[in-house]
């Protein structure tokens, strides 16, 4: 302490009991700017959950969570969410199906194959794919997939939950294939050598080193290209329509819950009314949906990652 | 050692060992820039050989280019040869992968799979077709490594719950398992603590029947310990390279004998 007293310009600084403003404010600002984005978020599932609770009074939930017709805006009504729910599955389904074999094998290749060369032009390319607004995805999903796909399946529909998934499926793709390059690549180098120095070739190292090694962060990518496919609306209700269907064909055209959301929400349902508050049942449904895919992403993520220094 | 021996011990080595590796005028390139520059010596059967010299000299480089990981590395080019039992290791007809299965490699830090400790001695020869008992090539392998009684009881754990010492070890095991011809170990100790450095020491004299090992190392100490031969290399140059005793004691070239006295390095 001898040292700073002797230092000039400190030495008188220190019990000085300066009071910084801009400090203070600089730090209050920050502070509220975090709040903003805090309180949104507790002002929607406050709101979803008042108008579900009102919704839940007239409706049983009973009838709500396992029947099996949506016939909302029609006499007789009736509130069975499982073909919004069955809608919606299917999408994701199909949409992971498609994208999670192609976005690991895409960042397989970029990790452990390409060279720096081709990574730096391959990986923006693969995330312009994630720039391109969705609507655009539903158009290129009516006017060009599903005419293609009419070629090979000729009973298929107009709107279709098969061309819905597929562009949802290439949507979610550069979310699988960064992320999980990030994870790949994030597997130190030493352990490559280790496999390669007992005789591996490259695919015994990706495939038995590599990927168990970063699969923690590949798994959440999944989940979290998952939950972008669920909550995806506009793609969905312009190629597969608005038809509540709870069947196995994804040839035909269905509903999901984001898009029955948009229809309420478009249409002219007086407020108020109980089919307009299924809009908040059914989003607040979906969001505990999305909630529940979060927390086991965020928990697999701390279960399976493996530790290295 | 033999009582009998004339006084040539050198000779007399060479005639009882057989050459493994021989390097002729090889340089290691980076971009065009040498890193190690036309270096000749022979690594000799059964015997331990280290590689010494300051921090950036090519010694790492030069023992990375012995089982072609430097293949991984962009920009590198190897010139000269370095024949393997007679066969150019770089001959197009040359599969890098078959050449690391014969010549096994220990890494700086200990770098044990995220795998059980069974499975990091058994990946290797697994996914090379080894037919035998894996548990007892398993044990084996531990033993060689003088680890066995520390894990046997717990080979299904993770390997990264050991400690430093005995994760290096454990990767000295896994390298053992593939029962490689030659073994490059590349500073093993380098981040041990005294106890578990000593413990790989030992080690060592225990492998050297069985093994040629090749050892980078930036102790000299551990160098005039271990081994039989001594290579010592500065910036890129082999300076000098003889047996262990007279590199040590009797060095041809001032600057060997700079280094080992510890004027420089």
């Amino acid at each position: 302490m001898n040292e700073l007293t002797h230092t000039p310009g400190l030495s008188f600084s220190i019990h000085k009991g300066v009071t910084r403003w801009g400090e203070i404010a600089i730090k209050g600002w920050l502070g509220i700017c975090t709040a903003i984005s805090l309180i949104t978020t507790v002002s929607i599932v406050v709101v979803l959950l008042v108008e579900s609770f009102d919704f839940f009074r007239a409706v049983s939930p009973l009838d709500f969570f396992f029947g099996t017709r949506w016939v909302p805006l029609l006499k007789p009504s009736s509130y069975g969410v499982l073909p919004l729910v069955w809608g919606t599955i299917q999408i994701t389904v199909g949409a992971a199906v498609i994208a999670i074999p192609l976005g690991l094998a895409s960042a397989i290749y970029l990790s452990e194959y390409a060279n720096d060369r081709v990574r730096t032009w391959v990986k923006p390319a693969l995330e312009l794919l994630a720039g391109i607004p969705t609507v655009v995805y539903g158009y290129f999903a009516l006017t060009f997939v599903t005419p293609m796909l009419h070629k090979v399946i000729a009973d298929i529909q107009v709107f279709n939950a098969l061309s819905a998934a597929i562009v949802v499926g290439i949507m979610i793709l550069p979310t699988i294939a960064t992320l999980s390059d990030n994870a790949l690549r994030a597997v130190p180098v030493s352990l490559r050598q280790a496999a390669y120095a007992v005789g591996a070739t490259s695919y015994e190292v990706t495939t038995s080193i590599v990927v168990p090694a970063g699969l923690s962060g590949v798994m959440a990518s999944f989940l979290l290209a998952i939950s972008r496919a669920i909550g995806e609306t506009m793609a969905v209700s312009l190629a597969a329509g608005q038809t509540p269907n709870l069947s196995l064909s994804m040839l035909g055209s269905i509903e999901t819950m984001t898009a029955y959301i948009v229809q309420i929400s478009l249409g002219d349902t007086p407020s108020g009314s109980i089919a307009y508050q299924t809009l908040f049942a059914v989003a607040a449904l979906l969001f505990f949906i999305t909630l529940m895919i979060n927390v086991i992403s965020q928990w697999i993520l701390g279960r399976f990652r493996e530790v290295y220094d | 050692m033999a009582l009998s021996e004339p006084l040539d011990t050198t000779a007399d080595k060479r005639k009882a060992s057989e050459a493994v590796l021989e390097l002729q005028d090889v340089s290691v390139l980076y971009s065009g820039k040498a890193a190690v520059k036309k270096v000749s010596c022979t690594i000799w059967r059964n015997r331990i050989t280290s590689i010494i010299g300051p921090s950036g000299c090519g010694k790492s480089t030069l023992l990375r280019s012995l089982n072609r990981m430097n293949d991984f590395v962009d920009g590198v080019t190897i010139e000269g040869q370095i024949l393997f039992a007679g066969q150019n290791l770089y001959g197009s007809a040359v599969d890098p992968v078959e050449v690391r299965r014969r010549i096994g490699m220990v890494f700086q830090k200990p770098n044990p799979f995220p795998k059980s400790i069974f499975n990091n001695i058994s990946w290797g020869p697994s996914i090379n077709g080894y037919s035998g008992s894996m548990d007892e090539l398993v044990e084996r392998s531990l033993s060689q490594a003088a680890l066995w009684e520390e894990v046997k009881d717990r080979l299904h754990e993770s390997a990264l719950n050991l400690s430093g010492g005995q994760q290096q070890r454990l990767c000295i095991a896994r390298a053992l398992a593939m029962e490689p011809q030659v073994l490059l170990m590349d500073e093993p100790c380098s981040a041990l603590d005294p106890i578990s450095t000593a413990h790989i020491e030992d080690l060592l004299f225990e492998l050297q029947s069985r093994y040629t090992i090749v050892i980078v190392t930036h102790n000299m100490q551990q160098a005039a310990r271990v081994s039989d031969y001594t290579a010592f290399m500065e910036m890129g140059n082999l300076v000098e390279f003889g047996e262990t005793d007279q590199i040590f004691t009797r060095p041809e070239k001032k600057r060997t004998e700079e280094y080992v006295t510890g004027r420089f390095g």
